[in-house]
């Protein structure tokens, strides 16, 4: 394996045969999960499933497209409640864009022309450990090049500067004089309106991506709708009579406003801090309205990090079917949208549910335990490759293979952009791809509802990727011309 | 002086550590070292009397959890508390969603006491403790 970043590393190396890998099905008899056959526990799921009144099927977000598909026809037959991992990361974002729409680009853009890059609430360097390195500030793209080396100078210069105190320390042999405490909060460097590329890190607390910027500015917390709010007025040319906003002198602020009107391709990219600050989905709003007044005066994006590799994939899918991204609701026949009706946190607060599905997603390690207690009144289908946390507490386990290393599928990486998963391994014998494991439970389905004479939906999947697909195409040459061979025209022989 | 309480803004959130380790298996060494802790200023650390490594109980609205105090390695955030995404840090998040779907993971108070001797619960025992199950 070649250009892994460390999480990347403990997955496709380590992760996928590790002992916590589930080989068989499994269902809890008398507390004690036991393996079963694969036959006996798509039975007893599509019977849960069945028997309940108003099941809810979550997760989704680990998975391939084709999978996420018969998610949804599975929802519809159940006319069960459908939602994805997103409710709880960038569900708000996906809200503020339906409200004001979003100017956004593939990675590809800012890689290579981006010369001012913003990261709001998140910290790329343990979220998305290549991110930076290989889209934006420290990578060379065609017009705009890499700030690697000028971090490799700072750095330097830090540690030569902390050498230098403990030679002087030697030196004196008296106690050292402690130096005051840097002020992190500082104002901007000069170097902020310099040309070529730059990063500001805006975040509540301190973290390796923003020791990495050229300015790191540190705010309140859940004041995020504040401060943008702030740029806003001073891009707009509105005066402030405040001192501060959200912690920040309004100055700072003014100089953070210059270099972003100053840039000639600007990049906002928000993470998680804001999406579940107070304000939620209000602050991804006025965060796009910023990037809309900044359109007025150079060319400005913005763009959510977003976390699980396919949890864009499964917004994309779930619209593409049901004409929604998530808390989706299908109780009455159709597909009805509410957040914060629908969304699996609320559903569960409010015990709505009577049996729930869990895809390729751990809400029992990623919810609040004061609702996962409400989930575990009623039976539980877990689907995912290992023994997570929630598969720990599964009434009925299944076994899955890995995507991406065991087969291959289609994914949509955070700039909406599908990519096709390739196969690297073998799968363990007897353990399902996540497309035939839910195509099995919804036949199994549909012939209960036939015994119980209801009507059942007519569309038989088929399953669309079961042998690897061809190896990438290399883009041929360019078909060049042959060039006409000029005609020397034989000159008359003088007579 | 050393003060019983340390009332703070707690923030969950991800670490490359716990991304490792949550890759490498929920009931991996590497998942609990990294999600069972709790990350302070040096200056809060000072106030109730704690050290790296040291037992502290986190007790929010929604409930109480068990975990290793650590110093948070980068700059000074004085009367915030870090807890990386995982089992552990969901004993205390909210079910309150504000009615957009999203629960309590960042910026609500919390309280800090020092709980020497107390353990700090696996997954599997957490697990036991709140749902009364798991896949022992």
């Amino acid at each position: 394996m070649k250009n892994g970043c460390a999480v990347c590393e403990a997955k496709m190396v380590h992760g996928y045969k590790s002992e916590e890998r589930i080989l068989k099905p499994m269902i809890r008899k008398n507390g004690k999960l036991e393996p079963v056959s694969m036959d006996e526990a798509v039975k007893k799921a599509a019977q849960i499933l069945t028997d309940a009144k108003y099941p809810l099927l979550f997760g989704w977000s680990s998975t391939v497209n084709e999978a996420q598909r018969i998610g949804v026809e599975l929802a519809e037959e159940l006319g069960s409640a459908l939602d994805n991992c997103c409710s709880v990361c960038h569900g708000p974002s996906v809200m503020a864009t339906q409200e004001v729409g979003i100017p956004a680009a593939t990675l590809g853009q800012i890689r290579h022309r981006a010369d001012l890059i913003v990261y709001w609430a998140c910290n790329p360097w343990t979220s998305h450990p290549r991110h930076v390195e290989r889209y934006t500030a420290f990578t060379d793209g065609r017009f705009e090049g890499s700030e690697w080396k000028s971090y490799m100078n700072k750095m330097k210069a830090s540690a030569s500067r902390k050498k230098m105190d403990i030679a002087s320390k030697r030196i004196e042999r008296e106690e050292a004089q402690i130096n005051p405490q840097v002020e992190v909060n500082g104002p901007p460097p000069q170097t902020l309106q310099k040309p070529g590329r730059k990063m500001i890190v805006v975040d509540v607390r301190k973290t390796m991506s923003a020791e990495a910027a050229d300015y790191f500015m540190q705010i309140e917390p859940n004041r995020d709708y504040d401060v943008i709010e702030a740029l806003r007025c001073i891009v707009q040319d509105q005066e402030l009579d405040v001192e501060k906003v959200g912690g920040v002198p309004v100055e700072y602020l003014r100089e953070v406003a210059d270099a972003m009107m100053k840039c000639e391709f600007g990049v906002i990219y928000f993470g998680l801090g804001m999406t579940q600050s107070l304000g939620r989905f209000r602050n991804i709003e006025v965060a796009i309205a910023l990037a809309r007044d900044l359109n007025r005066k150079t060319k400005f994006i913005i763009s959510p990090m977003r976390g699980h590799f396919n949890v864009t994939g499964a917004n994309q899918v779930f619209a593409w079917q049901t004409g929604y991204p998530y808390a989706i609701d299908f109780s009455q026949g159709y597909p009805q949208f509410n957040p914060g009706e629908n969304t699996a946190v609320d559903l569960l607060k409010r015990e709505d549910n009577d049996a729930t599905l869990v895809i390729s997603a751990d809400p029992g390690a990623h919810f609040p335990s004061v609702v996962m207690k409400n989930m575990m009144k009623h039976p539980l289908i877990t689907i995912n490759p290992d023994m997570n946390a929630i598969s720990r507490l599964g009434d009925v386990v299944f076994p899955t293979q890995w995507c991406g290393i065991e087969y291959v599928g289609t994914a949509y990486r955070m700039d909406s952009v599908p990519i096709t998963l390739k196969k690297v391994v073998e799968a363990p014998p007897g353990v399902l791809t996540d497309e035939e494991l839910l195509s099995k439970i919804l036949a199994e389905v549909r012939e209960i509802k036939k015994k119980r004479g209801l009507p059942v939906g007519l569309t038989e999947q088929k399953i669309v990727h079961t042998e690897p697909i061809e190896p990438p195409r290399v883009c041929p040459a360019p078909v060049t011309k042959p060039k006409p061979k000029k005609v020397v025209k034989k000159k008359k022989e003088a007579a | 002086m050393v003060e019983q309480k340390l009332r703070a803004t707690l923030i969950t959130g991800r670490t490359i550590e716990q991304g490792v380790g949550k890759e490498l298996g929920k009931g991996s060494v590497e998942y609990y070292d990294s999600c069972a802790v709790c990350f302070f200023d040096k200056s809060d650390m000072q106030k109730i009397g704690i050290k790296n490594g040291s037992t502290v109980k986190v007790t929010s609205k929604y409930g109480s959890v068990i975990v290793k105090a650590q110093r948070y390695p980068w700059g000074t955030n004085p009367g915030m508390v870090f807890i990386p995404c995982g089992s552990w840090a969901n004993c205390i998040t909210g079910d309150e969603t504000f009615s957009m779907g999203m629960p309590l993971f960042k910026g609500f108070p919390v309280e800090v006491e020092s709980a020497p001797n107390q353990p700090v619960l696996t997954l599997d025992e957490l697990l036991l403790k709140q749902f009364g199950r798991n896949s022992l």
